[in-house]
């Protein structure tokens, strides 16, 4: 439909019409557009609007792209479509059920977000030293299926955005393979609410332990096959190479981490850098690439993946056999620390029947401390704590601010979408409109930790 | 902190309307007095600290705050531009990449009721400080650092958009998560989180914001 009002552009003009002519797609009418572009000789620039619905720009992304025929002009991004107020509503929660709400931000890598979150109020409490050990394998151990199943699914998502169905199906499977490990561990398969402020929400079974060693064995092939996949795909690499050229100097300016900082040769990695959750006592390495293109940052998460399998293994080892093969996996402080041996019950996963058999047969004491701990949550002290973890995407990074009450006074997440996706326009600037598509799927923005 | 005195907090249990059957209601916690650490700050803290003194940024900083191994620096509002140039270009700091920029609302600290925060980070040093403005709600302005940091311009909008804070310089300081005619900025704390009760086993729950606070 060809008209010349532009309802995404009112005001533009006095009288609310656009500049030029304006098409209303909805798909499979791009001879309109074909048509109408050709008698307008004087008006050459197309101003398209990819998004927010566009199953190529990774959920509710909009882009306004200025089209010179093939190649691009200008990009704007317009986010926002997803912006939900978690920062704002964890304001009304305790700080234990925070987590419940941050896990929620960037869904792909819910772990993460927890995970910072947790490390910010802690360090708030002062208790980052007294986390028991065997919580931190956990920790650690979780975190790395989800980079796993995060980098699985960028791999999966663009090879669909390229029109490679196989490699979609190939990508998604494995992670359904990771998710089925979540769904073991923690009882759901994504917003797991796994990570606590003092530990983790349960210990984990031999069952899962049983299903870990099967991953373990099962992917380092699926590895090699996604690889020989993609690797030396004549087609991929025509795509991949040499597209998106974003240097250290852009990466730097622009605050972009993660794979495409790696992917322009600068072996910085949060784990190894600034340790936390004891990665400094893990055997892995930081693999960077010197092209700075889409490929560079599809190799980078390649054997990112690897290397998370590799701490996998060393984490389960540590929880069978090594110094974390028993013990805790919540704080010892009993102000703190929710009870974290939780059982089915008839009604669906709660506490233990040794747990409720104690509050409520055997100490008054315990039902009014456990009563108190879940309705009115526990103080942190007044201040304020940064703590930054090494997200699939980059830094991710909780800034927490306590008055000292039962709720946070603030709670910011830096997210490593929301910064990346600003190097869009930089990337794909001067490119071809197949290109950006490349671009954007290569920074991996996921809109949920974007809008927040 | 006029009318409350610098109190942070009354009685124990948050219950202010039913007669005081606890014994705690005569409580007062009072708010921590707004004041510099001592020095050594320890770490490296102190040799960022010396560096910033000596390239002419020690009138900048009002004061500094050591506290949970993070530091502090406290910004006059209309220097923060130029701290930020110090802090990424001098060799001996290079913070080259600004983690990021948010809010907060203080809405009992008269004068300075909303901060905007930014965290810095050194890969050269692999070092982080954080640096932080106060400003008065009565006059929101602080000078953007996009020109120096380019990474700041989605955050200021963002902090623009959240609390209302006019970054000055910024190229183009519009509404980023909210709908551009939105009214009002939503993480203030005078902006209400909004809800309807909901019906729950017979009993009707309240929306988050009204129901009983303990801080």
């Amino acid at each position: 439909m060809t008209t010349t009002y532009d309802a995404y552009s009112a005001g533009a003009t006095d009288d609310g019409t656009a500049e030029g002519k304006v098409f209303n797609l909805a798909g499979s009418d791009w001879d309109e557009v074909v048509a109408g572009a050709k008698d307008a000789a004087d008006d050459e620039r197309l101003v398209v609007n990819m998004g927010p619905q566009h199953p190529s720009t990774h959920g509710v992304l909009r882009l306004i792209l200025t089209l010179d025929g093939e190649s691009v002009d200008e990009v704007r991004v317009g986010i926002g479509y997803l912006h939900t107020g978690i920062e704002k509503n964890m304001e009304y929660r305790t700080w234990t059920q925070g987590t419940t709400f941050c896990t929620r931000m960037d869904y792909l890598a819910p772990i993460f977000n927890e995970t910072a979150y947790c490390l910010a109020v802690e360090k708030l409490l002062g208790v980052t030293d007294k986390i028991p050990e065997r919580a931190n394998v956990i920790r650690v151990m979780m975190m790395e299926l989800n980079r796993i199943s995060s980098h699985l699914v960028a791999i999966a998502t663009f090879g669909l955005e390229l029109g490679a169905t196989t490699v979609m199906l190939n990508g998604f499977v494995e992670r359904e393979y990771t998710l089925d490990l979540f769904e073991e561990i923690t009882g759901l398969r994504m917003n797991m609410a796994y990570i606590r402020p003092g530990g983790v929400a349960q210990d984990i079974g031999p069952a899962a332990i049983a299903k870990l060693r099967a991953y373990l064995e099962r992917m380092p092939e699926r590895f090699g096959q996604l690889r020989k996949l993609l690797d030396a795909n004549p087609v991929y690499l025509a795509r991949t190479k040499d597209v998106a050229y974003l240097d250290l100097t852009g990466c730097m300016a622009l605050g972009v981490t993660g794979p495409v900082l790696r992917s322009a040769g600068l072996p910085w990695d949060l784990r190894k850098t600034q340790p936390y959750c004891g990665y400094e006592t893990y055997d892995f390495e930081v693999h960077t690439q010197d092209t700075c293109d889409v490929y560079g940052r599809y190799l980078v998460r390649m054997a990112e993946m690897e290397e998370s399998l590799k701490i996998v293994e060393q984490c389960v080892e540590r929880l069978t056999k090594g110094s974390a093969k028993d013990g805790p996996v919540m704080i010892e402080d009993k102000k703190i620390g929710w009870p974290a041996q939780l059982a089915i019950g008839t009604d669906g996963m709660g506490n233990s029947p040794a747990h409720i058999g104690h509050i409520m047969g055997e100490s008054m004491e315990a039902l009014i401390h456990h009563f108190k701990l879940v309705t009115e949550g526990f103080r942190v002290p007044a201040g304020q704590a940064y703590a930054a973890v090494e997200s699939p995407r980059g830094e991710l990074a909780a800034h927490v601010v306590s008055d000292g009450g039962t709720r946070p006074h603030r709670a910011h997440f830096r997210d490593p979408s929301f910064v990346n996706l600003q190097a869009t326009a930089a990337m794909c600037e001067g490119s071809y409109v197949a290109d950006v598509i490349a671009a954007v799927a290569s920074l991996d923005p996921v809109m949920g930790g974007v809008d927040r | 902190m006029s009318e409350t005195g610098g109190v942070a907090r009354r009685g124990m249990f948050g219950a202010g309307s039913t007669g005081d059957t606890s014994g705690y209601g005569g409580l007062v916690v009072r708010r921590q007095v707004a004041a510099s650490s001592p020095r050594p700050y320890g770490g490296y803290f102190d040799d960022v600290a010396d560096h910033m003194e000596r390239s002419g940024l020690g009138d900048a900083i009002e004061r500094t705050v050591v506290d949970r191994d993070e530091i502090t620096f406290f910004v006059k509002r209309e220097r923060i531009r130029d701290v930020a140039a110090v802090m990424r270009d001098n060799p001996e700091l290079r913070f080259e990449l600004l983690s990021g920029v948010s809010g907060v609302h203080y809405p009992l600290e008269e004068g300075g009721e909303l901060h905007a925060v930014y965290h810095l980070l050194s890969m050269t040093h692999n070092r982080r400080v954080r640096l932080e403005v106060a400003i008065p709600d009565a006059d929101p302005h602080v000078p953007s650092v996009v020109s120096v940091y380019p990474t700041a311009d989605w955050h200021e909008r963002e902090t623009w958009d959240f609390f209302g804070i006019i970054f000055d310089g910024h190229p183009a300081l519009t509404r980023i998560e909210m709908p551009d005619d939105w009214v009002g900025h939503p993480q203030r704390k005078d902006y209400p989180l909004g809800g309807i009760p909901v019906e729950y086993r017979g009993a009707e729950v309240p929306p988050p914001d009204e129901r009983r606070s303990y801080s």
